[in-house]
């Protein structure tokens, strides 16, 4: 890694994910590159988008009409019964609830425990801090399906399946080890000026960590924290192997055990697993972008200093 | 007071003799016990569990376990497809995940840096980019599978009927069944499903690259290219080697694309749905979990390549 | 900024409707989605022998746990006829719906057996399930009288017979059918579905043809091709309906003899010309929706289509008929059989309750119930044959109702069912995609024959 440059300690300040600052890439003046960079962005903007403009389109139809060909990109007799049947039938609120409980306490967890074990790993020399890490990442490198058996057994014996907690627990054996290495990446990026003159300050180690390094770390939080959400409220796997009834049914299982039309297990209803699928997603993009404006922001306002 | 001038973590102040160093290794310390609790006590048992069956011929349901020893993995290094027990070709299901793998990883890599470069950089529209990206991430990949298969449908599919209608396409293509194109079908969701995690985290990482670097190179009159080259990408690299390594390793254990869209069809089987099929369909846990051992080699040998590629313990 | 002032109320507003707006029980939730083909009207039949049951167990204060239906009609079907259950015994049943795939379902039982837990009392077990489960499931043949027995469809009653013990009930069915396009029937000039394989395939053939003028996306024939088990289910019937009554005969699998390669290679040709070429990745779903948007002249798929081919939307309404499934010359029409069963666990501390509740749950006018209110298929004869049942489902006249049925070797197999399956449909499936039947079958016969020394 380069050393040569270390810049003074003022510019230091990570700015809010919506900052304000250029990299010092992309095309500015030049109006046919811009115009390149326009298009390669629009392109890549469907490319993400179009799955979820079809998701709602499937919506708008009826079951039997899925297949109906010659495709169409807007339905002619577009319906809004699916999303009507989604909000008012109780099939997605209690795992909405479940859900967030759920991602909420494993991202929660995971940003206090990863966040303390990276800062112990990422800025404090001591003796088996290799092997720590290490240890650390191979707990996660197992397969879902291998430890899911030995998992369960534990857990019934512990009396959490059925309950939320399972997943919790299992999740962070997933998103603990991620956390942990993401953020030790970051604290080790920083410079060693900050501690230094928190010492000459008289500030113990716990206390330059807390007030000082953890603020600056604040674009590693979020997104680390944000991917850990989202990693445990999409997981359908363990979900559906720990959790029994459906009053404890988180989102992905609740969407993919939808009440079919007929009794039958070949039916699914598709329809309505779309509608539920977009009023599931749409909030949860827009409280995350609200969130992480709000928080790096509110974060790095106090972090900049003199 | 020795004055480290370089970023190297841990370097010791020498402050009142050896206090702050005691203190801040039993800081460390304290600060890793509740991440080592929560691995101990939760992961601990079954991974030593699965260890442990991975030298026996545990069944799924009935039989009595055995130990058998290495008889396990004798089988997997033999690639032997027992008539009986009927074990996976591991090693095909081997190379299609590491295909898969490498097409995903770098395509990824690639189209991450690039959304992070631009997301860091000033336009208009950003803020719906931001939010385009979380897109493919919030929704469950049990549910997004299932749709993409819908729109690889050799029938009804919009992907066959969008690309007729531009003309790029002359005749329905079965991007599922022909085995030309169900690679590039999975890796095309893949990429479409977590080029915004690899995204994410490369933004993270530049973020806290300062101004102030790029405002001196341009003062010395470096172009954009050897900004990114000499600059960018240097003082990315540690969370490149993250993104790349946790990216790989999910690459690597990919289970519910290839499920959904191919099911236990030979030929398109990945490490893992290899290892759930061995587990549930074929009754041997003890083999599935030898087979998990050896994906965490596997697995592990990469994680060692790239911590020494990018010399991540070494600052 | 500004935007923020609008999403953030958006949000707000959207997560608060989420939540103030009234809940209605899912139940009436499916009500108002039913077809015509389900009456809501239909109540809860009493229990037969309520009286006895609550002197006896009535104060016992007992609470069963049954595993029953996935999460939807049939687990509102459940609850209903639970809650009867208890109302007329006093004996309390706890449900647990059971998860809609079948692995997951499958690996639900067998963490319960495994760990010889008495968590489950009563449980549905699918129809390939009782060789596996078997050691662990109560005989009910002393509980049921012989009359009793003789009601239900003597070869779902042999399949759930493992080693002399009735292991479990059959409660609801399933057998494979042929849809059929009447209107393209008629345009093209045939007068009756096709009686054998070879006659299905030409009239594909000549339909395609004809209708990929208008339509190039229309397929002769479409059914399940995937590698999973339904691929194991449409294999069968091909093989029964051709001179191979099995995949394994006489304790033996014999799979690479004439009549089964030939009509395996007949399933290869259809590949690419009256099948798409996905067929090979087509599951139950596929088939149904290619059929529905009227873009297939045949389709071998499970009664549950019927239903909808005839909701809004479907293509197909008032076109299309449905009728047992070709078979070669020499040979009977059959159909692989589907469904479920009820079983009681050999570690429930509740046997005698339990085979009650079980008693009540598969009685003739349970299963009459079933059929009206969920549409699923009775298994006994005389339920199929009710007018109120025939009405809503017509594909139950006794002219289909009453083929062959053939069962899918679970019970020879036993615990190695899913392993054999396993290696019936990969193989399978790789014909379909191209391989020479020849060169696969041996392999496939030798390892299904290991596998039987092995059980």
């Amino acid at each position: 890694m380069s050393t040569s440059v270390i810049p003074p300690t003022t510019s230091v300040a990570p700015p809010a994910l919506g900052g304000t600052r250029s990299s010092g890439h992309g095309p500015r003046r030049n109006p046919v590159l811009r115009g390149l960079f326009y298009l390669i962005l629009i392109v890549l903007a469907f490319y993400l988008l179009f799955p979820f403009y079809w998701a709602i389109r499937s919506a708008l139809i009826p079951e039997s009409a899925a297949g109906n060909t010659p495709v169409e990109y807007w339905p002619s007799d577009a319906t809004l019964s699916n999303f009507g049947d989604a909000l008012t039938g109780n099939i997605l609120k209690q795992p909405l609830i479940n859900s967030a409980i759920v991602a909420g306490s494993v991202t929660l967890l995971s940003l206090v425990i990863g966040a303390s074990a990276a800062y112990a790993l990422g800025r404090i020399q001591f003796r088996g801090r290799t092997i720590m890490m290490y240890a650390i990442l191979s707990m996660t490198i197992f397969p879902q399906i291998a430890i899911l058996g030995a998992l369960y057994t534990q857990f019934s014996k512990w009396g959490l399946i059925n309950s939320e907690w399972s997943l919790i627990i299992s999740y962070l054996i997933f998103t603990l080890p991620f956390t942990i290495w993401v953020l030790q990446s970051f604290f080790r990026t920083m410079p060693r000026e900050l501690e230094e003159s928190a010492y000459v300050d008289g500030a113990s180690p716990f206390r330059t960590f807390w007030s000082i390094m953890l603020p600056l770390a604040a674009p590693g939080l979020v997104t680390t924290g944000l991917l850990a959400f989202i990693n445990a409220w999409n997981e359908y796997l363990y979900a559906v192997s720990f959790l029994q009834t459906a009053d404890h049914f988180t989102v992905p299982v609740a969407i993919v055990e939808w009440p079919p039309s007929t009794g039958s297990q070949f039916a699914v209803p598709w329809d309505h697993v779309m509608a539920g699928t977009v009023i599931v997603t749409v909030p949860l993009i827009v409280l995350v972008l609200i969130f992480q404006r709000r928080l790096v922001a509110g974060l790095t306002a106090g972090a900049v200093k003199g | 007071m020795k004055k480290p001038s370089s970023f190297a973590a841990g370097t010791i102040i020498h402050r009142g003799g050896f206090t702050l160093q005691k203190r801040q290794v039993r800081l460390a310390w304290l600060m890793l016990v509740p991440a080592l609790a929560v691995l101990i006590f939760v992961a601990l048992y079954p991974l030593v569990r699965t260890i442990y069956s991975s030298f026996t011929d545990e069944q799924f349901l009935g039989g009595t376990t055995h130990v058998v020893g290495f008889a396990n993995y004798y089988n997997i290094f033999t690639n032997n497809t027992n008539t009986a027990a009927s074990y996976p070709d591991f090693a095909a299901a081997t190379i299609l995940t590491l295909k898969f793998t490498v097409w995903s990883v770098v395509i990824e890599f690639l189209l991450g840096l690039g959304i992070a470069l631009v997301l860091n950089s000033q336009f208009k529209g950003r803020g719906g980019m931001r939010a385009a990206m979380l897109v493919p991430w919030a929704i469950p990949t049990v549910v997004s599978a299932q749709m993409w298969k819908w729109m690889f449908n050799d029938i009804s599919g919009v992907v066959n009927d969008f690309l007729m209608k531009i003309h790029v396409l002359s005749a329905p293509q079965s991007w599922l069944a022909d085995p030309s194109t169900s690679l590039a079908a999975v890796v095309a969701v893949d990429v479409w499903k977590t080029t915004p995690f690899v995204a994410l985290l490369l933004l993270a990482g530049l973020q806290v690259i300062p101004t102030d670097i790029y405002e001196a190179a341009a003062v010395d009159g470096a172009t954009g290219i050897q900004k990114l080259w000499r600059i960018t990408l240097p003082l990315l690299r540690p969370a490149i080697a993250v993104t790349l390594i946790f990216r790989t390793l999910d690459a690597i254990r990919v289970f519910d694309i290839f499920n959904v869209f191919f099911g236990s069809t030979i030929g398109k089987l990945t490490m893992a749905t290899a290892i759930q099929n061995t587990i549930v369909s074929n009754n041997e846990v003890g083999y599935g979990a030898a087979l998990s051992v050896v994906m965490f080699v596997i697995i592990a040998i990469f994680v060692v390549v790239y911590t020494t590629v990018f010399k991540v313990e070494q600052q | 900024m500004k935007r923020k002032l609008v999403i953030a109320p958006l949000a707000l507003a959207l997560t608060g409707v989420l939540s103030i707006v009234p809940a209605l029980p899912a139940r009436v939730h499916a009500a108002t989605r039913q077809s015509a083909l389900s009456a809501a009207t239909i109540s809860a039949p009493p229990v037969p022998n309520a009286a006895a049951l609550m002197k006896k167990y009535g104060s016992k204060g007992i609470t069963l746990t049954y595993v029953g239906d996935a999460v939807g009609l049939g687990h509102n079907r459940d609850l209903i006829l639970a809650a009867e259950f208890t109302k007329d015994t006093g004996i309390g049943v706890n449900i647990i719906p059971q998860p809609v795939a079948s692995t997951d379902s499958y690996s639900q039982k067998v963490r319960n057996f495994q760990a010889k837990s008495s968590a489950f009392d009563v449980m549905m077990i699918d129809v390939v399930w009782p060789g596996a489960f078997a050691p662990y499931l109560v005989d009910l043949k002393p509980y049921f009288s012989a009359a009793a027995i003789k009601q239900q469809a003597a070869g779902i009653v042999a399949n759930d017979t493992v080693g002399g013990h009735l292991v479990a009930m059959p409660w609801f069915g399933d057998f494979g059918i042929l849809y059929y396009r009447t209107d393209l029937l008629k345009k093209y000039g045939f007068s009756q579905p096709p009686k054998t394989w070879d006659e299905l395939t030409s009239m594909a053939k000549t339909i395609q043809a004809g209708e990929r003028k208008s339509n190039s996306r229309f397929s002769g024939f479409v059914f399940q091709g995937n590698a999973y088990e339904g691929l194991t289910c449409d294999a069968l019937e091909w093989l029964a309906s051709s001179g191979t009554p099995g995949f394994v005969v006489n304790g033996k699998a014999d799979l690479n003899n004439p009549k089964a390669i030939a009509m395996l290679k007949l399933a290869q040709s259809w590949v690419g010309t009256i099948s798409p070429r996905g067929v090979t990745t087509y599951q139950e779903g596929d088939a149904q929706v290619a059929f529905t948007s009227g873009n297939a002249a045949f389709e071998r798929n499970w009664p549950y289509a019927y239903a909808l081919n005839l909701a809004t939307g479907s293509k197909v309404i008032g076109k299309f008929d449905v009728t047992t499934l070709p078979a070669e010359p020499g040979s009977q029409p059959v159909g692989t059989v589907g469904g479920w069963q009820l079983a009681v666990s050999k570690f429930s501390k509740n046997i005698p309750a339990s085979v009650e509740f079980l008693r009540y749950m598969t009685s003739p006018a349970a299963e009459k119930f079933n059929a009206i209110y969920a549409g699923l298929v009775p298994t006994m004869a005389s339920v199929a044959s009710d007018p109120q049942v025939l009405k809503a489902q017509p594909y139950l006249k006794p002219a289909i109702a009453n083929v062959m049925r053939v069962t899918r070797p679970a019970g020879i197999f036993g615990v190695n069912y899913t392993k054999a399956s396993q290696v019936i449909f990969q193989g399978i499936n790789q014909i379909l995609n191209g391989s020479d039947p020849s060169s696969i079958l041996p392999g496939i016969n030798t390892k299904l024959n290991a596998i039987l020394t092995q059980h």
